[in-house]
């Protein structure tokens, strides 16, 4: 029997899993923070890492004036506590600079930059001078778009933009945005619609999505987050904001990578089944 | 006639758009008062909805689609309140989400949510800079002003809108609630605004408090 070779066109490597857990709108973060509790945040890294993250991220937003200050405090903490790269969560360029010159692992990301003129005039430079990979928002001045058409239209300019400047494809991460479906019942297909378009018109570009917004206001939400992944992922999204401490959803994610022709021989999945990470 | 209310109260609650729009026809036509088949099927309707959804039994689409139900049957009732009841002066708010921000849905359901208790709510929308709240309150004389961020950057722009109320010299005519996912007691405390509840049903309930 012959083995076939493996498609060169399928995408290559795995999902890249950032890590969403230490995030200030988070009840139990904003207490850390607030307590400034080190080992609370070290262990929510710890246990992200070990459950498969490649990226922490840090949100520290939820305290009017002190973000700067904050955000540097959870670069410090972090890092002491895992050598995984950092995902730099904030819409203010004022305090990613403060905490970018602190982050050790190179190729850390920012997240995010959008098309509005001052946000994308002062995070650019720092996507440039760190080296940064970068979450690109289709969002721009006013109400961000809900069609699939308008969210790859304003992340087509924000792409083009970004190249333009010099940015690699390989380093932009396009967020098409993910709104309440039980508010639009449209909102999720035009966001799936909206990745497939820009992965179609961008060959090498990345599309990431914090996943959680899909269920707001619905039950069984880890559920319907996971389903959404899937769904994404059929259309090429091969990131997410995510918490990998969900064993369902990281079970559901590794077995759509092998549905989706994105891992060899159903390789990793088995890997993972044998070594008890994958919760049938 | 009781009983047809009652029913309509239930489609409302259910969320039934159409079968609401046949039975308040049906409440009219049997000669049932407008002012009760408002009072007792459709605003009672919401407050039970209003709690239900407060209380973690109703989900959110839940909630929309008794919205729109209610929205619907009123259409219908609206021509026929006449008179004392439609005339009555109803508690005035002025509600919007602040400068630099786009998240409207916990905005409209607390304006949903107070519409449904008999308070005429002027809605400001989203991105609202401080300068158009207080033109607004100029304009509208509400008695409270209600505004939501759902981003922390953005909650500066509610201490903005305090500092441009007092600036104004409206500040004291008006009662201000604020709200939204990393809004705090504390933060409300901070910037001199009135309130802050957790969630709709409470902002509801704290405009009653206040009002009464």
């Amino acid at each position: 029997m012959t083995l076939p070779q493996a498609d060169e066109s399928a995408p290559a490597g795995g999902m890249l899993i950032v890590a969403e857990r230490i995030n200030a709108s988070r009840r139990a973060i904003r207490g850390a923070l607030e307590a400034m509790d080190a080992g609370a945040i070290q262990r929510e890294a710890t246990a992200q890492a070990a459950a498969g993250a490649h990226y922490i991220d840090v949100n520290a937003g939820t305290f009017p004036g002190r973000e700067a200050e904050l955000l540097c405090w959870l670069v410090d903490v972090v890092q002491a506590a895992t050598p995984l790269p950092l995902c730099l969560d904030c819409p203010d360029p004022a305090a990613l600079a403060a905490a970018l010159p602190r982050v050790k692992a190179p190729r850390p990301i920012i997240n995010s930059i959008n098309l509005e003129d001052d946000r994308f005039d002062r995070v650019l430079p720092l996507v440039r001078d760190f080296g940064a990979k970068v979450v690109a928002l289709a969002q721009g001045q006013g109400v961000p778009p809900t069609t699939a058409d308008g969210k790859a239209d304003l992340a087509a300019r924000l792409v083009e933009r970004l190249v333009a400047a010099g940015v690699p494809l390989d380093d932009i991460y396009v967020d098409p945005l993910v709104f309440p479906v039980g508010v639009d019942p449209r909102s999720a297909l035009a966001t799936i619609d909206a990745i497939g378009e820009i992965m179609h018109r961008f060959p090498g570009v990345h599309t990431i999505c914090g996943l959680t917004n899909v269920s707001h206001g619905l039950p069984a939400r880890a559920l319907v987050n996971r389903t959404f992944l899937v769904a994404a992922m059929g259309r090429g999204m091969d990131a997410a904001i995510i918490d990998p401490t969900d064993a369902h959803l990281m079970a559901a994610m590794r077995a759509a990578q092998a549905v989706l022709g994105r891992d060899e021989y159903c390789m990793a999945f088995i890997e993972e089944f044998m070594a008890g990470r994958v919760a049938a | 006639m009781s009983d047809i209310i009652a029913s309509l109260k239930d489609l409302v609650v259910r969320g039934k758009k159409n079968e609401a729009a046949v039975e308040v026809k049906r409440a009219l036509d049997a000669g049932c008062d407008p002012g009760a088949i408002m009072k007792d099927g459709l605003v009672s309707a919401m407050s039970v909805v209003g709690q239900k959804y407060s209380s973690g039994e109703y989900f959110l689409p839940q909630m929309m689609i008794a919205a729109r139900a209610m929205t619907t049957a009123l259409e219908i009732l609206k021509p026929h309140l006449a008179g004392p009841a439609a005339e009555q002066k109803k508690e005035k708010a002025v509600i919007g989400t602040v400068s630099g921000d786009f998240h409207d849905i916990g905005k409209n359901i607390v304006k949903m949510m107070l519409e449904s208790a008999g308070y005429e709510v002027v809605d400001l929308g989203v991105d609202v800079s401080a300068e158009s709240f207080v033109e607004a309150v100029r304009r509208e004389s509400p008695r409270f002003v209600l505004m939501s961020a759902l981003i922390t950057l953005t909650m500066e722009s509610m201490r903005r809108t305090v500092a441009a109320l007092e600036e104004a010299g409206v500040r004291s005519n008006v009662k201000i609630g604020i709200g939204g996912a990393p809004v705090t007691h504390k933060f409300a405390a901070e910037i001199g605004a009135d309130f802050y509840t957790e969630d709709a049903y409470g902002c509801v309930e704290t405009c009653k408090r206040l009002a009464a």
